[in-house]
């Protein structure tokens, strides 16, 4: 089991541009995976008066309204302001999310990569009129218009937030400070057994992101779409990276906690855990290796069968403004998607520790993404490793 | 049968007088009728354990056999055995099946060895009014969270925490691992061990154990003749409990497993992420035959009763 | 049973040892409600009363622990009830299949909870979901019941075994219809029974997380789901640890009643 905050992470599997990420482009063109077109739904031609409320589903921590710490709280004003009340269903997973918004019963999603294009091309979501976000005009362009949240140049979603996996280290254990990926994946390295790394499947694209970069003949283009030879490399390079492993992680607690006894002290990590670790005076740093990392983002959609259309365009307007962006951003720790939230987080350093406003950090990040039969770098001569074999191989790397 | 003198004689009763009628006309046909009456008690009971539980496990099984499409996700509903080949071929499954039986049989070993003394001591030993205090002291723990304790393990046996302390140093303790992995399970269920004991060493009468003892048996020897064969059902009634737990745990591997993965790692990674619920069937199969299977040889011991 | 005085020594030592075990790694649990670091570092440096005070105005965790009760009662009622049907026709009756059936009762507890877990899910979703029901707090308490119902239907077995059936035949010689030979005579039999198979399926319930998991509608958050959830926000998790340590001292009132009212039960009319 996950907990919210990891699967979000997990889950937060965005589709990426085929082009891949790193691009900075608004679009790459094309439609999606093997030329299929999304069904035809109209979007929200203007902004009509509230229904009253809206029913949203979201990932733990995405819509606090007060009842975990009275202290964060952004849906109580959004209520007096509006007149909608928020009813949340929070959910464990991407396929759960799928699920609900099929029912027709909820109004907003906050879709992770995975669950977007899935919601896109089955019909569920309907294009966002972005002209009546008033706030969308803030969002970063690395955000906009992106594979994750867009067909053809059509936006289906408002970016949420973004963050990247980064290496982390025991600044007074590990020496020299790494700087390459190739750190975690050396089979003789001194720190054997405090070695870490992040328990999902997802993770084999670390591994492929790496080889990328060092073994250029595998010819990896997208870490995200590996044929059956690109893929067996990988998994070989996480079997070999298996010996090395004190354990996996797959929740925050835990691998702060795992950084300050020294059960581990070498591996990836979130910008978050990295800043706990450290207010908790743990000697740890984390960086972004030379390498380019993995990352994730999520977006808020908008049901094509909604009830509550206004108010839905009211929330997705409400949590993408400076101030609930910020808020949501500090809770939850990642980089808000409104350049203006960085002006309104109570730490005034929240945005530069995120690296919210460094597209050119950015721009090295390879966004989670689903794998899909269907290779995602836009070859059509081969057939890419599915997710539920990037499942099985991860089973045989940890044995 | 329903004589006007009883109505009286019940006087002291509620007044229930106005359903007296139907009740009793009702009664007295389902007295004649045992199998009406069967049924009745049967049916609710019975629809919902064979319809919803076992049906629900059959559709589980039958989706074992189906696979999902690469390409759109969807599940395609043509029987194979696939799945099943897969796991049968592919050696890590094996390996993880036969250490996670492993582990259910440590912890069950383990958990037997510490609560028979404990057991025996509060039916046998303890006087009588410290019995119940001790009962709620084996209960108590039951009630705080299993994820709370499973974490406080993870405290406890961390680098330098305090089983590193109490064996001599950092690095001294087990660890995150297989070790610590069964060291906590076996922590978790220990009530569910200690209890069935306890109650089937409750129900051995003292005078059956002075009647040995008169008899000149010795302690040992009262203990395999008289006490071993009325604690057998108790203990096996707990091991199903230790022994089920343990097996289809994944949450405590997480916390404390280290690298290890059991199968409820490799059925929870197939249904939650990758969303493929065949083979995870096909996985949960392993567990289920295996329990199935232990039910089936100690049903005749009783033990069944005694959960 | 005459036992050695060392004999008697070394069994108190191992009870002893045996409750240090169980109690060492809870009072870990009650050290680090008072300890300032957020994931819980060892020795704690430092000592603060802020994760009370924050568990005293958390709104999550008593909508966790309501909802979690409300599970617990839904999941306890249900399974009294069938627990004690099947109990009443396996000792009552001799029919075809009657050994299978306490195998039935069994098997949901027995079977690893993902395995009961998914296989609701699965049929929640083929059988209800059509049907335009979701899950929600009712698929929880139909998961939690199906498991309840052994420990409550193993309890009122073992009492009927033990009281034999003649009191309810005297009842009905002396013209008692069904009704009331069970309201005066079998119910006052069975009572201490079905509390102490009631509070061992409420327990059951209250701490079960992985058929949660699987069968819980999306808003519904029991408190071992809530936990969980608030586990891994690192804020959040010392949190927990007070939530904890507050049931473990409010579980023994609740158990210690049901002991004492079961113990004169049965010392008292049987």
């Amino acid at each position: 089991m996950r907990t919210g905050r990891t699967v979000t992470a997990l889950a937060a599997v965005g589709l990426l541009a085929l082009t891949g990420c790193g691009d900075g482009g608004t679009n790459a063109g094309g439609s999606g995976p093997g030329g299929i077109k999304p069904p035809s739904v109209p979007k929200l031609s203007s902004l009509g008066a509230g229904e009253g409320q809206v029913n949203i589903v979201a990932w733990a921590g995405y819509v606090e309204d007060g009842s975990t710490d009275p202290k964060v709280d952004w849906v109580t004003d959004f209520e007096k302001q509006t007149g909608c009340q928020v009813n949340v269903k929070v959910a464990g997973t991407s396929d759960e999310m799928v699920t609900l918004m099929k029912t027709g019963e909820y109004d907003v999603v906050s879709a992770s990569g995975d669950a977007s294009l899935r919601l896109i091309y089955g019909g569920d979501v309907a294009p966002v009129n972005t002209d009546l976000i008033t706030n969308y005009k803030d969002v970063f362009d690395g955000l906009k218009l992106k594979q994750w949240n867009s067909v053809d140049g059509v936006a289906y979603g408002i970016p949420h937030g973004r963050g990247a996996n980064l290496l982390m280290y025991r600044t007074d254990v590990v020496k020299p400070a790494p700087t390459s990926w190739g750190a975690v994946f050396d089979a003789n390295s001194p720190y054997k057994g405090k070695i870490t790394a992040y328990d999902s499947p997802i993770y084999l694209a670390d591994a492929a992101l790496y080889l990328m970069k060092h073994q250029r003949d595998l010819g990896i283009k997208n870490p995200y779409a590996l044929d059956d030879k690109q893929f067996a490399a990988a998994v070989d390079l996480l079997k070999k990276q298996n010996e090395t492993i004190g354990e996996y992680w797959s929740d925050y607690t835990k691998e702060v906690q795992a950084f300050k006894t020294g059960n581990s002290v070498l591996g990836t990590t979130w910008q978050v855990i990295a800043n706990l670790a450290q207010a908790d005076k743990a000697p740890v740093e984390a960086i972004l290796p030379e390498e380019g990392a993995t990352g994730w983002s999520d977006t808020w959609m908008v049901s094509a069968k909604s009830k509550h259309p206004n108010c839905a365009y009211r929330w997705m307007d409400h949590i993408i403004s400076p101030k609930a962006n910020a808020a949501v951003a500090e809770w939850f720790g990642e980089a808000p998607a409104n350049r203006l939230a960085c002006a309104q987080t109570a730490d005034k350093n929240h945005c530069a520790t995120f690296h919210a406003e460094d597209e050119a950090y950015f721009e090295k990040v390879w966004f989670w993404s689903t794998p899909v039969a269907q290779c995602l770098d836009g070859r059509k001569d081969v057939i890419c490793k599915d997710y539920a074999a990037w499942t099985q191989a991860w089973t045989t790397v940890k044995g | 049968m329903a004589t006007p003198t009883l109505d009286r004689s019940a006087g002291a009763a509620p007044a229930e007088d106005p359903a007296r009628g139907p009740v009793r006309r009702l009664s007295a046909w389902l007295h004649r009728h045992a199998g009406v009456r069967l049924a009745a008690l049967l049916a609710a009971p019975l629809f919902w354990l064979v319809v919803a539980y076992l049906g629900a496990l059959a559709v589980l099984f039958v989706s074992a056999l189906w696979t999902v499409n690469g390409f759109t996700g969807e599940v395609v509903r043509q029987p194979t055995l696939t799945n099943f080949r897969t796991i049968a071929t592919d050696e890590v499954y094996r390996t993880v099946a036969l250490r996670s039986v492993g582990t259910a049989a440590a912890v069950t070993v383990l958990d037997a060895l510490v609560a028979l003394p404990m057991a025996f001591y509060m039916a046998k030993v303890a006087r009588p009014r410290y019995r119940r205090w001790l009962v709620v002291a084996i209960l108590t723990p039951l009630w705080a969270s299993y994820l709370v304790k499973a974490y406080a393990w993870r405290v406890l046996l961390a680098n330098g925490g305090p089983v590193d302390w109490l064996l001599g140093g950092p690095g001294s303790g087990p660890g995150y691992g297989l070790t610590a992995t069964v060291l906590v399970l076996a922590y978790l269920w220990l009530p569910y061990m200690i209890l069935p004991i306890y109650a089937g060493l409750e129900r051995l009468p003292d005078s059956l154990l002075e009647a040995s003892a008169d008899l000149g048996a010795r302690a040992g020897r009262t203990f395999r003749k008289v006490v071993l064969p009325v604690i057998v059902p108790s203990v096996i009634a707990g091991s199903i409990f230790t022994f089920s737990l343990s097996l289809g745990d994944y949450i405590t591997v997480q916390i404390v497993g280290g690298k290890t993965q059991l199968i409820g790692n490799l059925v929870y990674a197939n249904i939650g992420a990758a969303n493929n619920l065949p083979f995870a069937a096909a996985l949960a199969t392993i567990p289920v035959l295996i329990m199935v299977g232990y039910l089936v040889a100690v049903r005749r011991s009783g033990a069944l009763e005694e959960l | 049973m005459t036992l050695s005085r060392s004999a008697r020594w070394l069994l108190r030592g191992a009870m002893a040892l045996g409750l240090a075990f169980i109690y060492l790694p809870l009072a870990v649990v009650l050290i680090n409600s008072f300890n300032a670091d957020r994931t819980f570092a060892w020795p704690p440096a430092h000592w603060t009363m802020q994760w009370w005070a924050r568990a005293g105005d958390n709104a999550g965790a008593r909508e966790a622990l309501w909802m979690s009760v409300k599970a617990g009662l839904g999941a306890t009622a249900i399974a009294l009830l069938l627990g004690s049907l099947v109990a009443f026709a396996v000792q009552r009756y001799r029919f075809f299949g009657r050994g299978a059936v306490s195998l039935l009762v069994v098997l949901p507890i027995a079977l690893p909870g993902i395995v009961t877990g998914i296989a609701l899910d699965t049929a929640f979703r083929s059988v209800l979901a059509p049907l335009g029901i979701g899950k929600g707090l009712f698929s929880v308490i139909v998961g939690h019941a199906t498991f309840c119902v052994v420990v409550v239907y193993n309890n009122v077995l073992a009492r009927l075994r033990r009281s034999g059936g003649n009191l309810q035949e005297a009842s009905a010689d002396l013209g008692a219809d069904g009704w009331q030979t069970f309201r005066y005579v079998t119910f006052p039999v069975l009572r201490s029974a079905l509390l102490a198979g009631a509070l061992l399926a409420f327990g059951l319930s209250f701490d079960e997380i992985i058929v949660t998991t699987f069968t819980a509608g999306p808003g519904v958050q029991t408190l071992p789901i809530w936990i969980f959830s608030n586990l891994f926000r690192p804020n959040q998790a010392p949190v927990i640890n007070v939530v904890a340590a507050v049931l473990i001292v409010a579980s023994v009132v609740p158990i210690y009643l049901a002991q004492r009212i079961s113990d004169t039960a049965t010392g008292g009319r049987l």
